[in-house]
């Protein structure tokens, strides 16, 4: 990684021959500007991973008996991780993430490209109301937007049934399963449009419009310019905004457990991480859920990395 | 990595597109607006829907159509303020300290970092540039779950501190920061301040800072935001209630709702006025934000 990272240097950021002898640029300062955020980095992300990977490691024991007795951390090896990877309460709660983030992940980024698309389209009406109103939802908390949603999906509350109950369809089931998966998805679909549309927006605003033109006078309608030209000049963009709604997915929490007040079908083992606060707070596991924990971490950097390389490899191959 | 997230374009002004023929202009306009409203509408519809049901009577609630305003506004409202000696209140003020202040401290922090990474070279500069990069993947678990045992052998947890302090490091404002300050603050500018004798720390307030503002607006917006609609950080630091942000609040509320459906009608009061105050904001600020940061097309 530290190789591409050197190759972001742009051509402003040449420096003058003098500064580039070190007569001028100080060795001092530039540590001084990084100092608060080193520290901070180290307080609040890095000791606290050293220390769940520590705890990983460590089991609570009972060395001198009673119920009394005093517990003692003890080393265990990979124990916890053994544990940890052969619960099959685990591997469930992953099955149910990976059902929610196959609906919810490739419908928003679809729908935040198509809408993207389309406001950059030059007979538009209506851009900026649909714009902003598509953003909207950005500014409401993930337990808000669920909280809202709740109520939509709630049979004495929503209007959805209270339409259907007028046509004599009975109601719609949405906190049951399987419908409660395709309810998930759409309170993370709602949330994540607007942002991820407004970073893929942009990215289409910064194109240049010549490259268009040649395009349409060469007889290209708007649908070819839109596959040939601006999705493949959108790829960072896409490439970014995937990555993103691929760790928020792996990082669900505050949705389902907001659901779970409403129904019963939310387990308190339901997605991964909410098996993780279980283990942590509910059975008194500390060193179990730092285990699983550590796995999921090491899982979303890897997916990430793997991730990152290969869209790289496909996208900009001609930069190698 | 870099080059997915930092690549630039050839950033040209994109003259007005007059390509099209009169007649499928008129053709095309219809159906892409159309659809384009259609998720407008449906991004409206659970706001829509607040409205309303806010102003609904606890009966009301349960029995008329939904978007079909109810006649309990001002009762629900006065509801909701004495509920518990006016705790919502409180979870609000709450709210406004944690995303205030972190929001506020971090981005300084942030644009010193990134001032520091862009317009310095020394030793060291990419490893740690690359370890702060790859502090934004990690998920937020991870750390919550040890911040909290380490909070409370500080004797820290379930104190302000402990939702105000982790949220001062923010790994992607300090990455945004670094892109605007490489775009925006010239070398020249930086080494003539140097040639006149301005000390070091003075060239980042005087001639760095104010250039680079709009940045930093955006850094503060988004970690406003990420404050102001973190759930899992306070609901797992905090046990007084008293402390809480309106985030864990209105869960508890809605959680106690459960067995007392009365509750319900004050959760979704509550849902309205948390979402006002950064709708106003977000839409007051939307001109300010450099949102292009992030798509890596910034216009330099």
């Amino acid at each position: 990684m530290s190789s591409t990272v050197s190759s972001v240097r742009r051509p402003d950021v040449k420096v003058s021959p003098k500064a580039r002898k070190g007569s001028l640029q100080p060795r001092v300062a530039p540590w001084m500007f990084v100092a608060p955020a080193l520290a901070l980095f180290m307080a609040f992300l890095l000791i606290p991973i050293l220390y769940a990977v520590y705890l990983s490691f460590t089991r609570l024991k009972v060395t001198t008996g009673g119920a009394f007795g005093a517990r003692t951390q003890v080393f265990v090896g990979f124990d916890n991780y053994v544990l940890s990877l052969s619960d099959p309460e685990l591997l469930a709660s992953l099955r149910r993430l990976a059902t929610f983030g196959i609906i919810s992940v490739p419908l928003t980024l679809g729908l935040a490209l198509a809408f993207a698309l389309l406001l950059d389209l030059p007979q538009i009406r209506y851009g900026r109301f649909s714009r902003t109103a598509i953003f909207l939802p950005y500014a409401v908390p993930g337990v808000i937007a669920t909280l809202l949603w709740g109520f939509l999906y709630l049979p004495s509350t929503s209007p959805f049934n209270y339409v259907s109950r007028a046509l004599g369809l009975g109601d719609i089931n949405f906190l049951g399963l399987p419908g409660l998966y395709g309810s998930l998805a759409n309170i993370a679909v709602w949330g994540g449009l607007g942002f991820n549309m407004i970073v893929m927006y942009t990215a289409l605003r910064s194109i240049p419009g010549e490259i268009y033109e040649a395009a349409t006078i060469d007889g290209a309608n708007e649908w070819q310019v839109a596959w040939r030209i601006k999705i493949p000049l959108m790829t960072p963009a896409l490439v970014l905004t995937f990555l993103f709604s691929l760790i928020a997915t792996l990082q669900a929490y505050g949705e389902p457990q907001t659901l779970k007040s409403l129904t019963s079908t939310i387990s308190f083992t339901f997605f991964p991480l909410m098996k993780v606060y279980r283990d942590a707070f509910g059975n008194d596991d500390v060193a179990g859920a730092a285990a699983t924990s550590v796995v999921l971490a090491i899982g979303t950097l890897v997916i990430s990395l793997l991730l990152l390389r290969v869209l790289q490899r496909r996208a900009f191959g001609e930069e190698k | 990595m870099s080059t997915t997230l930092v690549s630039r374009r050839p950033v040209s002004r994109r003259p007005a597109r007059t390509g099209a023929a009169p007649s499928s202009r008129s053709r095309g306009k219809l159906g892409p607006t159309i659809v384009l409203l259609i998720g407008a509408f449906y991004c409206l519809i659970p706001i829509v829907w607040v409205i309303t049901a806010s102003s609904k009577s606890r009966s009301e609630l349960f029995s008329t159509f939904s978007f079909i305003p109810g006649s309990g506004f001002l009762d629900n409202l006065q509801s909701l303020s004495s509920y518990s000696g006016g705790i919502y209140w409180q979870w609000a003020l709450n709210s406004l300290i944690y995303a205030g202040g972190g929001a506020l401290v971090s981005t300084l922090v942030s644009a010193g970092a990134g001032y520091g990474l862009a317009k310095y070279r020394f030793r060291g500069r990419n490893f740690v540039f690359t370890v702060i990069l790859a502090g934004v993947m990690l998920p937020q678990i991870t750390l919550a779950i040890p911040q909290y045992l380490l909070m409370s052998k500080l004797g820290l947890a379930n104190s302000y501190w402990a939702v105000l302090l982790p949220t001062l490091i923010n790994p992607f404002g300090i990455y945004l920061a670094r892109i605007y300050a490489q775009a925006s603050v010239p070398d020249e500018t930086v080494e003539a301040a140097r040639i006149d004798g301005a000390s070091e720390f003075r060239i980042f307030r005087q001639v760095a800072l104010p250039i680079l503002v709009p940045g930093l607006v955006t850094v503060f917006m988004l970690q406003f935001i990420g404050i102001w609609n973190n759930f899992l950080l306070p609901f797992i630091m905090l046990s007084d209630d008293t402390k809480f942000p309106l985030t864990t609040g209105l869960y508890l509320l809605l959680n106690q709702g459960t067995g007392q459906p009365a509750l319900y009608s004050l959760a979704i009061m509550g849902a309205l006025l948390s979402i006002i105050p950064l709708v106003a904001l977000m839409l007051f600020l939307q001109r300010y934000w450099k949102l292009d940061l992030i798509s890596g097309s910034l216009k330099g």
